[in-house]
């Protein structure tokens, strides 16, 4: 599935070459027939996070404080981390844990 | 921690857009907003806009925290807070006719590839709010850039020496441009965890001061806080857009801060109402009139606001300047000599006279 990714407030930091924005091919999880944001999470913390994935997921959520918008939508009102991702689907991760 | 049930009533979660804004009924909503009495929820983008100024509006309403024709200085640092604050103000101040004279201010901490980027978005601002602007340097009030510091004393307690210099740079550079007011970006996310922070130093002065909307008002200029209540989620959300101008400080990683802040996100998904609750208990907390609090003096050195005989930033940069920089720092770990727990506290008694004065953190809000 096509999906476009931005990552922001810092947590491009943890990406390779702290690219914001990552065009990604995701393939659903073992035995589901859909990306749901639980399994974006795994995909990305094993394909892109380069380091201190700590930073970014907490248990099999994002960490507290990192907002997530499907479609400019907040992920709370898509179902949270079984909403299911659609073809061309832009998701934003941003992180309010850092100076301002 | 399980999320699926949070909201109960809908099971099989919906995708997004099925659910229509509570306040116009008419598009699709695109925010929860956190729970709190008042706030409607879920609502879209456009309402979002609306009642989150309003918000602001009301909050700056019921404190009286301006009067009109005053010169009202922007602590403005280019981050996501003081961007937003900056923006929210003169939109407001020119929709409900305030008769503010609103100034940006900023500090060069010296921190490059920080500061650099981050100045970039205030020149921006002054230009798109036109926002009238003024930056003094860290180089200039204390002859140390934070990156100075830093190779000093390493990334420990850099944001210490950041945090007591910016807060006198501020006043400084506020007096400069004759502003009768400060105001800074700080949430209500930041002051929950102030709050807690203060607590857990058993910093009484400070707990009964950090939940104040103003503050400094015996002193020549008052600050103000007009997000006090105002949830950062919905700060780094409302300028979604241009989030990307947004800089982070590359030294913050390693701010105590980081600690109670996580707790205080934690505390949220579990129920988003809590940072509001924190502010309310740090509110109402009643210090008994018997306890005897630090007087409130004058640094013998720079005439800054100190309840010691020297301010804090004094202290620091003394210690900066006589090739001790961990003077001034903290209660432990004051040297190699860490062990010298006697020999600490006897120094920290000499300079003392109340008991409370000892236990200061070394943020100041």
């Amino acid at each position: 599935m096509h999906l476009t990714l931005e990552f922001g407030g810092g947590l491009e930091l943890l990406l390779e070459n702290s690219t914001k924005v990552h065009k990604v091919e995701v393939p659903p999880q073992d035995g589901e027939n859909m990306v749901t944001m639980k399994g974006l999470l795994s995909w990305v913390k094993a394909n892109l996070i380069k380091e201190r994935p700590e930073m970014f997921v907490k248990g099999d959520s994002v960490r507290p404080g990192v907002l997530a918008l499907i479609n400019d939508c907040d992920w709370e009102l898509c179902g949270g981390l079984d909403a299911e991702l659609e073809e061309k689907d832009v998701v934003v991760f941003i992180s309010t844990l850092h100076g301002g | 921690m399980d999320s699926s049930s949070a909201d109960g009533a809908r099971l099989p979660p919906s995708r997004a857009g099925s659910r229509l804004c509570v306040r116009c009924g008419e598009r699709k909503a695109a925010l929860k907003r956190p729970k709190t009495l008042e706030q409607v929820s879920p609502i879209c983008r456009e309402c979002f806009y609306v009642v989150f100024e309003d918000e602001i509006h009301q909050t700056i309403v019921d404190n009286t925290l301006f009067k009109a024709g005053e010169r009202v200085a922007i602590g403005a640092s280019g981050g996501k807070d003081s961007t937003v604050l900056a923006y929210v103000l003169s939109e407001l101040n020119r929709r409900h006719n305030y008769g503010l004279d609103l100034f940006l201010l900023s500090v060069d901490e010296g921190i490059t590839g920080y500061r650099d980027d981050s100045l970039e978005t205030v020149k921006r601002n002054e230009i798109q709010y036109g926002l009238p602007l003024k930056i003094v340097s860290y180089k200039d009030l204390y002859g140390w850039t934070m990156d100075d510091i830093v190779k000093a004393i390493g990334l420990k307690n850099n944001c210490t020496f950041c945090g007591v210099f910016r807060r006198q740079a501020l006043d400084r550079g506020a007096a400069l441009l004759k502003a009768d007011k400060i105001v800074t970006g700080h949430n209500a996310d930041d002051i929950a965890e102030t709050v807690l922070l203060n607590i857990l130093r058993g910093d009484i002065a400070r707990l009964s001061r950090c939940t104040f909307i103003t503050t400094g008002e015996d002193g020549p200029i008052p600050r103000c806080k007009p997000f006090k209540y105002t949830y950062e989620k919905e700060i780094v959300i409302y300028p979604l857009y241009e989030i990307s101008h947004i800089s982070v400080c590359i030294y913050s990683p390693n701010a105590y801060r980081g600690f109670a802040r996580e707790f205080i996100k934690d505390l949220e998904r579990m129920r988003p109402r809590a940072i509001l609750d924190i502010i309310k208990s740090g509110e109402n907390f009643r210090i008994s009139t018997t306890t005897r609090m630090p007087e409130q003096g004058t640094c013998e050195r720079c005439g800054y606001i100190s309840s010691q005989k020297l301010c804090k930033a004094c202290v620091l940069l003394d210690g900066l300047n006589r090739g001790l920089p961990k003077l001034g720092i903290g209660r432990t770990k004051a040297g190699p000599g860490a062990d010298g727990d006697g020999k600490q506290r006897a120094k920290g008694s000499e300079r003392n006279t109340s008991s409370l004065q000892g236990k200061h953190g070394n943020f100041d809000f």
